[in-house]
């Protein structure tokens, strides 16, 4: 499994770890949301097409 | 050090991107392209003042859909509509690429281009495989269920397809097991928004044709997205180890 594979390497010392996962998980899911999810017709226009190649609900 | 894992993921989110444009433009978007010549009639989706740029993407419609408000822009056919969806793959690409990398910081997992692989893999299938059960991949004009439902399925499927995977990879024990299964399975019992009639003006040769392009496109997408991510977080892993050591 794979939880078995504790990191020699940690990436980030502790204190760090989480804010920075935070701040990836809510600046990623944001930039998501403009790109593949906004109702804004200037954004829905512009993203058209990745928003049905990634198979985003798009209409 | 912040600062230096963030750029990592953002290099691969632009590599991805580049590379799901690519790949996109092999099958993907002509298939989009030739949907929207069967496209007619006014969009009767479940939210107002969708208009879809007709000015700019002639649609072969001859402007069937212009009527009741004023068109919102949209990028010209051609270069310039090439240029935004290149600009939207890169942007998802880093999407994508922070929201992994959150999940494998939070997990403390031995990183490496292998392991990157493993979570790509586990990227499409809760970004891509468990919604797509729900809600098949769409073309212009074919129908389909009230938008703001589907967006909200689509966010609790993704939510739970990854709790369950979750449980299955870091927790031990039956009943972790179960509650995973059900999680990953819970919002199809449920059932995604469905349309009310099925009937579109869509070839079904080409919606199938689409359903097979997106999968394989996506697939590679997350592929490319994993390694290379694991590959930039593990080089970034040594160089931390070997200042520390220094």
């Amino acid at each position: 499994m794979l939880a078995t594979n504790r990191s020699d390497l940690t990436l980030l010392e502790t204190g760090k770890l989480v804010p920075t996962a935070i701040f990836a998980a809510l600046f990623g899911s944001m930039l998501l949301y403009f790109v593949a999810f906004a109702h804004s017709d200037i954004l829905h226009n512009a993203a058209h097409d990745v928003r049905h190649a990634i198979v985003a609900p798009c209409h | 050090m912040l600062i230096r894992v963030l750029l990592a993921a953002i290099f691969a989110g632009v590599i991805a991107g580049a590379f799901a444009s690519a790949a996109q433009s092999y099958r993907v978007i002509p298939l989009i392209l030739q949907a929207e010549t069967y496209e007619t009639g006014g969009h009767s989706h479940g939210f107002e003042g969708h208009s879809h740029g007709d000015a700019g993407h002639a649609h072969g419609s001859e402007g069937a859909e212009v009527g009741e408000e004023a068109e919102a822009w949209g990028p010209g056919d051609g270069f310039e509509r090439t240029f935004y969806s290149v600009i939207s793959n890169l942007l998802v690409g880093v999407a994508f690429s922070m929201i992994l990398t959150a999940g494998i910081l939070i997990a403390r997992q031995k990183i490496s281009f292998k392991s990157g692989l493993v979570w790509g893999v586990c990227g499409f299938v809760v970004f891509v495989l468990a919604p797509n059960l729900g809600l098949p991949p769409e073309l212009p004009g074919m129908v389909a269920g009230d938008l703001q439902a589907r967006q909200w399925w689509w966010l609790a499927t993704v939510i739970c397809t990854a709790g369950g995977l979750w449980l299955f990879a870091f927790k031990s024990g039956i009943g972790w097991m179960v509650a995973g299964l059900v999680l990953i399975v819970a919002p199809h019992i449920y059932g995604a928004p469905q349309p009310d009639t099925i009937e579109s003006a869509v070839p079904a040769n080409l919606a199938a044709e689409f359903a097979t392009a997106t999968m394989v496109a996506s697939a590679l997408f997350w592929l490319v997205l994993g390694g290379s991510l694991g590959w930039l977080l593990a080089r970034q892993a040594q160089q931390q180890s070997e200042t520390e050591q220094a």
